[in-house]
């Protein structure tokens, strides 16, 4: 019996390095691939080192739970890479679900005998678990636009958001003193799970990148705390890994858009959409046709790339690839400028560029791409807007001031293809637009690449 | 296994320490399989469910951890596939066409 149970062990220390070396090589694409494997590897491991497990005395229930999660499993692995921010916040409450389950039957069967260390990982457990799970499920809905996209600010929105977590965490504390008052668990539940939706109800499309990196956080401490309740090292890793992950990537979504962290960390974002006064008079803007665009492009030595959200919405990424196709075969250097919260989850640009085919050394991160565009005969940007305006650099009355931005402007032509002159997200107006050397394609993404497509096709045969 | 809370805590400091010198080094290009692979080895959750349902304490331990397997299972049925799908994407420029 004993050796069983160091069997069950000897798994876990394994998965564990697993674990380990799994993130580590995916620092690069290279090894990448073979993270995946050495993950499903130790997770294989765990399981069947925790069937061994000699308290089991019936697999029924196991095994449907198996096999049904596998069925759900297998269509959310296969979602169209569109989809992915929604399939990403949707496993962020899928996770947060199991634990907060977990936790919830822990409390239960052990309750009222429960010390106070054990309750209060029990409840920043459930607390955290139920509040990404409803609040992952909001995002989910927002991104997949099942809920409606423009973010509810009212007054006083953070005191209440903040007042619900602090009864939250004051029924916590008085569990934690008294754990025989049972009763008050289902409301320490309950609470969270509102304030989940509270936390999402402000937020809009463009702060979805640290949204949902916050939640990747709060999904792997919770997991973490339920391993405290379990006694397991192998789960405060995962989550400790889990929860680190997440925590460097809102940081680097936070500076991205110039937030502070603490900011974020309270949930108090979308705060910030003061919609600018009014429209203002029509300045003058100059406007190109394909067959301009396509010319200048195809003069251009050096052209630099910068996607958004727009790119995505449109689906032109195919297109975008036969551009550059295009423009490498007459000889023209092609980049592409990703700037850290393009699009609505971290990398997001980067996996639709991939996916249609474009080699990854192409695609710079801003830091690396920045001190090329003097150089740049033309920025052509598609469907980014806030990431490219110059007033985050130079207008301090603008919202955005500060925030780290592609340097477009200092490009010798700038393209921006756009559907109208609308403002973006944050409704800031952009200057870049008014620029003498900016030229506006207008027009879908999409079709608007294509027809350029076509003009440099056109040209050589 | 038995574990005192002060073990407990130096495990989660020394991974969350790991964690962060590991995952720091994640080229930013790869941020999106990055938490959908973390995602993935978050559902290992799944071990502390399947001891839950497998003891049968109480019904509803039976009931709440069965949708817990289920949750966690889709996690990680459906991170590992995601993941290896879009890492399969991301290829080197060069001649050499797989």
């Amino acid at each position: 019996m004993i050796a069983t149970e160091h069997v069950i062990e000897f798994t876990y220390l394994i998965a564990t390095a697993l674990f380990i070396l799994s993130l580590k090589w995916l620092s690069s694409p290279a090894t990448a691939r073979r993270g995946v494997w050495a993950g499903e590897i130790g997770m294989f491991l765990a399981i069947v080192g925790t069937l061994l497990h000699r308290g089991i005395i019936d697999y029924k229930w196991i095994a449907i739970g198996l096999v049904l999660g596998t069925v759900i499993g297998v269509p959310l692995g296969k979602v169209a890479m569109t989809a992915v921010p929604q399939r990403t916040a949707l496993s962020h409450a899928f996770g947060a679900l199991c634990v907060t389950l977990v936790g919830t039957t822990e409390f239960y069967l052990r309750a009222p005998d429960v010390s106070p260390f054990m309750m209060s990982v029990l409840s920043l457990e459930v607390i955290l678990g139920a509040l990404t799970f409803t609040g992952s499920l909001m995002a989910a809905g927002k991104l997949q636009e099942l809920l409606p996209q423009r973010p509810i600010t009212y007054k006083g929105q953070n005191i209440v958001n903040l007042g619900l977590l602090a009864v939250a965490v004051g029924i916590a504390v008085t569990l934690v003193l008294h754990p025989d008052r049972t009763h008050l668990f289902p409301v320490m539940i309950l609470i969270p799970l509102l304030f989940g939706v509270m936390m999402i109800i402000p937020i809009g499309g463009a702060d979805m990148p640290t949204v949902i990196s916050l939640l990747n956080s709060y999904a792997g401490l919770s997991a973490a705390a339920m391993g405290f309740v379990l006694e397991s090292k192998l789960l405060i890793i995962a989550g400790a890994l889990d929860g680190a992950s997440g925590l460097i990537l809102s940081v680097n979504m936070s500076k991205a858009m110039n937030r502070s962290f603490t900011n974020v960390l309270f949930g108090a974002f979308g705060q910030e959409q003061v919609a600018v006064a009014g429209a203002k008079e029509a300045r003058p803007v100059r406007s190109a046709s394909p067959e301009e665009a396509a010319g200048i492009l195809g003069a251009a030595s050096k052209v630099v790339i910068v996607p958004g959200y727009g790119m995505a919405v449109a689906q032109a990424q195919h297109k975008v690839r036969e551009l550059y196709d295009a423009l490498t075969k007459r000889g023209v250097d092609v980049k592409f400028g990703i700037h850290p919260v393009a699009g609505r989850m971290p990398g997001h640009m980067n996996v639709l560029l991939a996916e249609a085919d474009i080699p990854y050394d192409k695609l710079l991160e801003m830091d690396d791409i920045n001190g090329d565009f003097p150089q740049t005969d033309v920025a052509l940007i598609i469907g980014a807007n806030d990431v490219t305006n110059p007033a985050a650099r130079e207008d301090q009355s603008s919202p955005i001031f500060g925030m780290p931005i592609l340097d477009v402007d200092k490009a010798r032509t700038v393209m921006v293809i756009k559907r109208s002159m609308a403002a973006g997200f944050a409704g800031i107006d952009n200057p870049l637009y008014y620029m003498d050397k900016t030229l506006m394609l207008f027009g879908d993404a999409k079709n608007f690449v294509g027809s350029i497509v076509r003009e440099l096709s056109g040209g050589h045969n | 296994m038995k574990m005192d809370f002060l073990t407990g805590l130096y495990v989660f400091m020394l991974a969350a320490f790991i964690g962060f010198e590991v995952i720091r080094r994640v080229s930013p290009l790869l941020h999106t399989p990055l938490m959908s692979l973390t995602n993935a080895l978050d559902a290992i959750a799944v071990v502390g469910a399947i001891i839950l349902v497998g003891e049968g304490k109480s019904r509803l331990a039976t009931i709440l951890g069965t949708i817990a397997i289920v949750a966690a299972t889709s996690n990680i049925v459906g991170g590992f596939l995601i993941t290896d799908r879009m890492l399969k994407m991301f290829k080197a420029s060069g001649p050499r066409k797989p």
